[in-house]
């Protein structure tokens, strides 16, 4: 509690004072941005979508090789945790594809990072850097994948290259616009008051840059899941993506269903985690 | 060591459709070290340009600015600067924005801490050190900006209407507190104010200006301030005859140069 808070709390009288335990916390009644919870609503709709496919499939609304139900994948997950589908279990397979689309990630951010800041700050680095990745950024990358497999080889190296170079350019380029969200006072304010160049970009650029880097990231890593089962087209025999594959060349649609429902999962959890990290980092986002 | 000298100083922008905006024109302007120079005028009339440029913000069109005997080509830790608009870093603490100067100076933590708290009381925001800048006012926000630019210790003081979000209780002291530490440190102040009892109360002298082309048109020596730091009573200084006077002189100097630009616009 501040001494403000608590010089308040002394000179109020009594018989007025709320006690501190029904106090609630005062909140801007914004019109826009909505600033309420929406989870309640994410919830019934997750719930009224898991309803719909339980009564299309029960009621043969839809066939069971066009979508199987959700009590038979569910069983498939269950099933898939104990004993190995193909040649490993759920377990080993989600483990390679989590190694591979994180050290990709852990790659980008290492490299995007700086690359973008360098681009945001710096001529010379936004004329070098400019071109290659707006010249890969819009390709699918399926059309560069043969390429990657000729350069880097069929093991690991190809694959998380594939999808280090999906999270790249989004982490890059936020990190660029990051940059140029910083105020020119904040920027002059730092210069007045004796920073150095390596001072401004460690104490002033770099933090106005985080919101919107973390944002990035959030993308970044959006687009490695994506470009997970491209990345284990490439002669893999483990990994969440590569079972999906399997399974729908022998039309087990059941097995396909689980594992899109376990992909999402993993990518929606890590985008939970990136939120939080958000809330965490930058409180102050958006308000001054 | 603070002087600052300014010499035919003329800045114009490029105005987007075609054309220039000529935002000073010909400035001369002399600086004493310990000299507290008032630019006065209404809105527009190129007060924020002029400290840019002592700043080393704003690169002139023609002429030159010397600030203790060299020349100013870029923004330096010699001159403090308190924004129109405060330019807080929201990433940091109340204290940490106040000690940001120190900070970058290399000084330790705990001195930082201490000097931040004592710039603090001296702005009334004792017990405000751990806020997140985002909780504050405008006004505690401003004086925060103030608090910062003491904290760095410049020789020269640049402050843009550093008063003009303040309730007028808490601009009153905070004018009287200027004028303490500027007696007590020797500092050479730049201030910018639409205030003409602020400039009269303030300045040793006060620049009137005038928009279109922004220029000096009225140079006044003043000493109230010096009469304030021997009697510490300000309203008796304000209520004075003499200081009511020249209020309403220069008021009329104000508006009519404001009616003149006004004009020239038309
Ligand atoms: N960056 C700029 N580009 C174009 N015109 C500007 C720019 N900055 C200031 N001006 C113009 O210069 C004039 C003086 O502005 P300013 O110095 O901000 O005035 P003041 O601080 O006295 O209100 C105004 O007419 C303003 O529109
Ligand atoms: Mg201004």
């Amino acid at each position: 509690m501040s001494g403000e808070e608590a010089a308040a709390r002394r000179s109020r009288p009594r018989a007025a004072s709320a006690s501190p335990t029904d106090r609630r916390p005062a909140a801007a009644r914004n019109v826009f941005p909505d600033p309420r919870s929406a989870v309640a609503i994410s919830i019934a709709t997750t719930i009224a979508l898991l309803l719909l496919w339980w009564a299309a499939t029960e009621w043969r609304w839809i066939g069971p090789l066009f979508l199987p139900a959700p009590g038979v994948v569910f069983d498939r997950l269950v099933e898939g945790l104990a004993r190995p589908i193909g040649d490993a279990t759920l377990v080993g397979h989600a483990a390679l594809s989590l190694f591979r689309v994180l050290s990709a990630f852990v790659l980008a951010c290492l490299t995007a990072v700086p690359a973008g800041i360098a681009m945001g700050v710096s001529r010379v680095a936004r004329g070098l850097l400019d071109p290659p990745i707006e010249f890969y950024r819009p390709l699918p990358p399926l059309a560069y994948l043969p390429l990657v497999v000729i350069w880097f080889g069929i093991d690991e190296a190809a694959k998380i290259v594939l999808i280090y170079l999906a999270c790249f350019a989004p982490l890059a380029l936020a990190a660029r616009a990051g940059v140029r969200s910083v105020a020119p006072e904040q920027v002059n304010a730092a210069l007045s008051l004796g920073a150095t160049r390596a001072q401004l970009l460690r104490h002033v650029i770099l933090p106005a840059a985080l919101p919107e880097i973390l944002t990035g990231m959030r993308i970044g890593l959006g687009f490695g899941w994506t470009t997970l089962v491209a990345a284990e087209m490439v002669a893999a025999n483990v990994g969440l993506g590569q079972m999906v594959l399997n399974a729908s060349n022998f039309l087990r649609t059941d097995l396909v269903v689980m594992g899109i429902v376990v992909i999402a999962a993993f990518a929606y959890a890590f985008d939970l985690l990136m939120r939080l990290a958000e809330r965490r980092l930058v409180p102050w986002k958006g308000r001054m | 060591m603070g002087a600052v000298s300014i010499q035919g100083l003329s800045v114009s922008f490029p105005l987007p459709g075609g054309g220039w905006i000529d935002a000073l024109s010909g400035i001369d302007l002399a600086i004493p070290e310990g000299g507290f120079c008032v630019a006065l005028g209404a809105s527009g009339c190129g007060k924020t340009t002029l400290l840019n440029c002592i700043a080393g913000f704003i690169a002139p069109s023609s002429g030159r600015i010397l600030v203790a005997g060299r020349e100013v080509s870029a923004p330096g830790a010699d001159r403090g600067v308190v924004f129109q608009k405060h330019a807080l870093l929201p990433w940091l603490s109340v204290w940490e924005n106040v000690a940001f100067g120190p900070l970058l100076a290399g000084m330790k933590r705990a001195e930082r801490r201490r000097l931040a708290e004592e710039k603090l009381a001296l702005v009334g925001l004792a017990g405000f050190a751990d806020r997140p800048v985002w909780t504050l006012s405008g006004g505690q926000q401003q004086r925060v900006g103030i608090a910062r630019a003491l904290a760095a210790d410049p020789q020269v003081l640049l402050m843009d209407e550093p008063f003009a979000a303040l309730d007028a209780l808490t601009r009153e002291a905070m004018q009287e507190h200027l004028l303490e530490v500027w007696a007590a440190s020797g500092k050479t102040v730049f201030f910018i104010t639409h205030g003409v009892e602020e400039a009269l109360f303030l300045a040793t002298e006060v620049v009137v200006m005038s928009p279109r082309p922004g220029r000096i048109v009225r140079r006044l020596p003043v000493s109230f301030g010096r009469r304030y730091l021997e009697t510490r009573n300000a309203r008796a200084v304000k209520s004075d005859p003499a200081f009511i006077a020249l209020r309403e002189e220069v008021l009329a100097e104000v508006r009519a140069s404001a009616r003149d630009g006004a004009g020239a616009l038309a």
